[in-house]
């Protein structure tokens, strides 16, 4: 294997501002803005509307020739008055594209001169994250929002009675999921950002541009005064929490997902000690059944091989899942460059070949040398599956080639059991599929 | 849903008796949810299928992971256009600049894969920081002896027609040829704007192989580095999708004399008209009279298939938001052929003769739209109660949540809708969408258009 310094070929991440966006849509009445060329805007929006076959607003500054000698403060300022104008949103969460950052554009300089002026209709918020890619990635982006909302909408009040929970980039399914959890140990929750109810809307022959999902605004200013933070996840989740720690003394805790059973035990047995609540019998019944299925099907998937990619949080949590089955994960893969994730996968699967801040190709040759079984990433893993003739388990971000998963949860005890269902089933499929007629099983 | 700003009034037309000059092809309103893509996207569509072409993306990661294999464009050889290059710029580079970078990529790609071609993409970052893409491309191509060419697509440069155009003057380095003897020597014909999206390229090219006309290259489905090198020998070019390729047929015909008829293989009588067109070029009793044949099997044979659909069809009413003109023109006509009103026609990034055309053929009361921004959208797609829309990724979900049925028209098809067969098809992918029992249970859930 060559090193490649200059060169990405097929990549495991895309730009910051599509996490920005997304991060946005999280938040109930939210506008997402793409400050620069009018073309990053509708890549972003195309990527996430194939991802969650939804329709995705995000408003943009449209650069022109002129911004690029005289700035984009000009377009800011018109674009944000135009957007209250027509889409009258109760926030708006500006993100950088690349050529405003190197132009120099200082988008929350720009918001504040708007602000001092008086021009800004109070109730309105707006907040700023600088996301230039050449830093980071979409999983940095999603953080950096997450973080720059939290940090300008939370206020120090009285005291509640609820903890927060940044629920990282995962999907509507995997937080209807944990709000599940939440109700059943009745614990009472703030979920920022919430995409259910927004990315996995009902069909009402309506076009709403802002859903009734996402967390409400005020809940957002509630989170100065929740008992604690839990961050689902370093990379996507953790600064938000961190921001609310300093600014407003909520102490931060930070969590892997809730994938697979012992992150998941992790999470509900600290939902427990924080609120001094017994994990209730209809979990215990739960966790039971998920392991009834993992004995029922232990031989199906036990020993095999697997190269498991995409963004660091959820590589993460998959990985811990794996090695729960008793799955050997051969190569482990994030394209967002962290070292700390390195060390943890580390820990966790200590004979895997850990690869931070690498491409498709960079697991292709590494899977030329030795083979695995199985792969677990995003859709663009596809084309090196079918060249390696595997099976591909996909979760995570983009799925662009199939509907619905979306709505099926990988956290928690139910997540846990449909990854199961799907690996173990899907290893069969692969078998049946490839044995000679001779060979085919009828009970396996 | 909301209020329309009063700047885009002069942007939309209500088809009546007096002709109204509209407004187009002018930048964005800053703020708007513009379904606008940009100069380098534009560029990428135009020479992605350049199947054994190295297409690097000079710029941050975003630019390409977005533009990673999302046209169907099919290759018979090479799998090398469908792989993501990116110099995935840092911020040393914004400050440095990127060009050491760049030329850096090149020589792995080179050391990689051995390409004859390798297509550098400028995007917006590349062209406010001033790399010199011309520079760099030329040491690579001496270096190597090997074509490298820039692609001079910054997004911020215009629009999607802005990027047909640099993908166009790319292609004329590319075609320029070495030995003009042989220019319109042979008597083959070469095939512009058609990307073999779906198979589209192959369709049409055995019609012609069965009328006695040869194909010399194909710009750019299915295409390759020897084979458009040659370009300039055909005697003829046909030019399908007019928005990306116009320009480069002036062009060949500007430099090389190169003689072009504009045709369009979308629907029935359109595809008849022009295989007529290219036949009469040559003058040749015995192809005008295989070319006669053909047209009167296929269309019996597509008329008749199409018959099934039409009935269940008669009486609904589409809306159409595309990319250009041209397809807008196009969709016009075959939605005609299936019996369905279009009763709103809406492009990217259409052209003023485009939309004098289109006022033209459009019945009374059809609702012209230049540059559509969501809201209104969503509100010409209720008013007229459009049964279907045709458009691109982004408008299909929007259709889903009013309860419109919905067909890709963009590079996302799957099915090709070029020829007596895409025809057919156009029609059963409408038919199979209109007359699904989903619109049923959405009706229930408070969609109100679609039956
Ligand atoms: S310029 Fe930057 S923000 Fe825009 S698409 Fe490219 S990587 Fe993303
Ligand atoms: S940066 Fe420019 S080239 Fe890249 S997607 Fe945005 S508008 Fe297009």
């Amino acid at each position: 294997m060559t090193e490649r310094k200059n060169l990405v070929v097929n990549p495991v991440k895309t730009c910051q501002p599509l996490g920005a966006v997304l991060a946005c849509l999280g938040i109930h009445g939210c506008m997402p803005h793409s400050h620069g060329s009018q073309g990053c805007a509708s890549y972003l929006r195309m990527q996430l509307s194939r991802h969650f076959r939804e329709f995705i607003p995000t408003t943009t500054s449209s650069f022109s020739e002129a911004q690029v000698v005289f700035g984009g403060s000009g377009n800011l300022k018109q674009a944000i008055r135009n957007i209250i104008h027509i889409y009258k949103p109760q926030a708006i969460g500006v993100s950088t594209t690349c050529s405003a950052e190197t132009i120099g554009d200082d988008a929350e300089g720009i918001i504040a001169e708007m602000r001092g002026s008086g021009e800004l209709p109070e109730d309105v918020v707006i907040f700023t994250a600088s996301t230039p890619s050449y830093k980071g990635s979409h999983v940095t982006g999603f953080a950096s929002m997450v973080k720059s909302a939290v940090d300008s909408i939370a206020v120090k009040g009285a005291a509640n009675d609820k903890i927060n929970i940044i629920p990282g980039m995962i999907s509507p399914g995997d937080i209807r999921e944990i709000k599940r959890l939440l109700a059943l140990m009745g614990i009472k929750a703030i979920i920022m950002p919430d995409i259910s109810g927004v990315l996995d809307a009902p069909m009402t022959g309506k076009l709403k541009l802002y859903q009734d999902g996402g967390t409400p605004l005020e809940e957002i200013a509630d989170m100065a005064n929740s008992s604690i933070t839990f961050a689902l996840g370093q990379e996507a989740s953790l600064p938000a929490a961190l921001g609310l720690e300093e600014k407003h003394g909520v102490s931060a805790e930070m969590l892997p997902l809730p994938i697979g059973i012992e992150n998941t035990d992790r999470f509900i047995m600290e939902l427990s000690r924080i609120s001094g609540k017994p994990v209730p019998a209809q979990l215990e019944e739960e966790r039971g059944r998920l392991v009834d299925m993992m004995l029922d099907a232990h031989a199906h998937w036990y020993g095999k091989k697997a190269a498991i990619y995409g963004d660091p949080d959820i590589v993460e949590g998959i990985t811990a899942m794996a090695v729960g089955l008793g799955i050997e994960p051969l190569y482990v893969l994030t394209g967002t460059k962290s070292n700390r994730w390195e060390e943890t996968v580390k820990t966790i699967a200590p004979n895997a070949h850990v690869i931070n801040g690498g491409d498709l190709l960079t697991l292709k040759d590494l899977m030329k040398e030795q083979p695995v079984d199985i792969m677990l990433g995003n859709s663009h893993g596809k084309f090196l599956a079918k060249e390696m003739d595997m099976p591909l388990i996909r979760v995570g971000f983009p799925i662009l080639d199939r509907a619905n998963l979306q709505h099926f949860p990988v956290v928690g005890y139910s997540g846990a059991a449909w990854l199961a269902e799907r690996i173990g089933n899907t290893l069969l499929d692969w078998k049946d599929a490839h044995v000679p007629d001779h060979m085919l099983e009828l009970i396996m | 849903m909301f209020n329309e700003l009063e700047e885009r009034q002069d942007f939309i037309v209500i088809k009546g008796r007096h002709k109204k000059a509209m407004k187009c092809d002018s930048h964005s309103v800053s703020g708007s949810v513009s379904q606008r893509a940009c100069v380098y996207s534009g560029a990428r569509v135009v020479l992605n299928p350049i199947a054994d072409a190295v297409h690097l993306v000079h710029g941050p990661i975003g630019c390409a992971a977005y533009t990673w294999d999302i046209r169907g464009s099919l290759s018979s050889g090479s799998e090398l256009y469908r792989r993501s290059f990116c110099t995935d710029l840092k911020e040393r580079d914004i400050v440095f600049g990127g060009n050491e970078r760049l030329a850096a990529a090149i020589d792995k790609l080179v050391q990689l894969y051995a390409p004859k071609l390798i297509f550098v993409y400028a995007t917006c970052v590349v062209g406010v920081i001033g790399d010199d893409l011309e520079a760099v491309c030329k040491a690579a191509s001496s270096k190597y002896g090997i074509d490298v060419i820039p692609v001079q697509s910054s997004g911020f440069m215009g629009n999607k027609a802005a990027g047909y155009r640099a993908a166009c003057d790319a292609l004329l380095k590319l075609i320029e040829p070495v030995n003009t003897d042989n220019i319109g020597k042979s008597r083959s014909i070469n095939y512009l704007g058609d990307f073999n999206l779906a198979a589209e390229t192959w369709i049409i090219s055995n019609y012609f192989r069965s009328i006695g006309i040869e194909i010399n290259a194909v710009l750019t489905g299915d295409s390759e580095y020897a084979k458009l090198k040659k370009t300039t020998d055909a005697c003829l070019n046909i030019v399908q999708c007019a928005g990306s390729m116009n320009y480069l047929a002036h062009k060949l015909n500007d430099l090389y004399g190169m003689p072009y008829i504009d045709v369009s293989f979308l629907g029935i009588q359109d595809t008849s008209e022009s295989l007529r067109k290219v036949a009469a070029f040559f003058n040749d009793d015995d192809i005008i009279l295989k070319t006669e044949e053909m047209i009167k099997s296929q269309t019996a044979k597509a008329n008749q298939a199409i018959e099934r659909y039409k009935h269940h069809l008669c009486g609904k009413k589409a809306a159409i938001y595309v990319g250009g003109g041209f397809k807008a023109i196009s969709l016009l006509k075959q939605f005609r052929e299936i019996g369905i009103d279009v009763v709103m026609i809406g492009t990217q990034n259409g052209q003023p003769h485009e939309y004098d055309t289109l006022q033209e053929l459009a019945d009374e009361g059809v609702i012209i739209v230049d540059d559509a921004n969501t809201s209104e959208l969503e509100q010409f797609i209720l008013e007229k109660g459009a049964d279907i829309l045709v458009g691109g990724v982004k408008e299909r979900f929007l259709a889903y949540k009013l309860g419109v049925a919905f067909i890709d028209h963009n590079h996302n098809r799957k099915h090709p809708l070029s020829g007596y067969e895409g025809a057919v098809n156009f029609a059963k992918e409408v038919y199979s969408t209109v007359c699904s029992p989903v619109w049923k249970y959405a009706l229930d859930q408070g969609g109100d258009s679609a039956r």
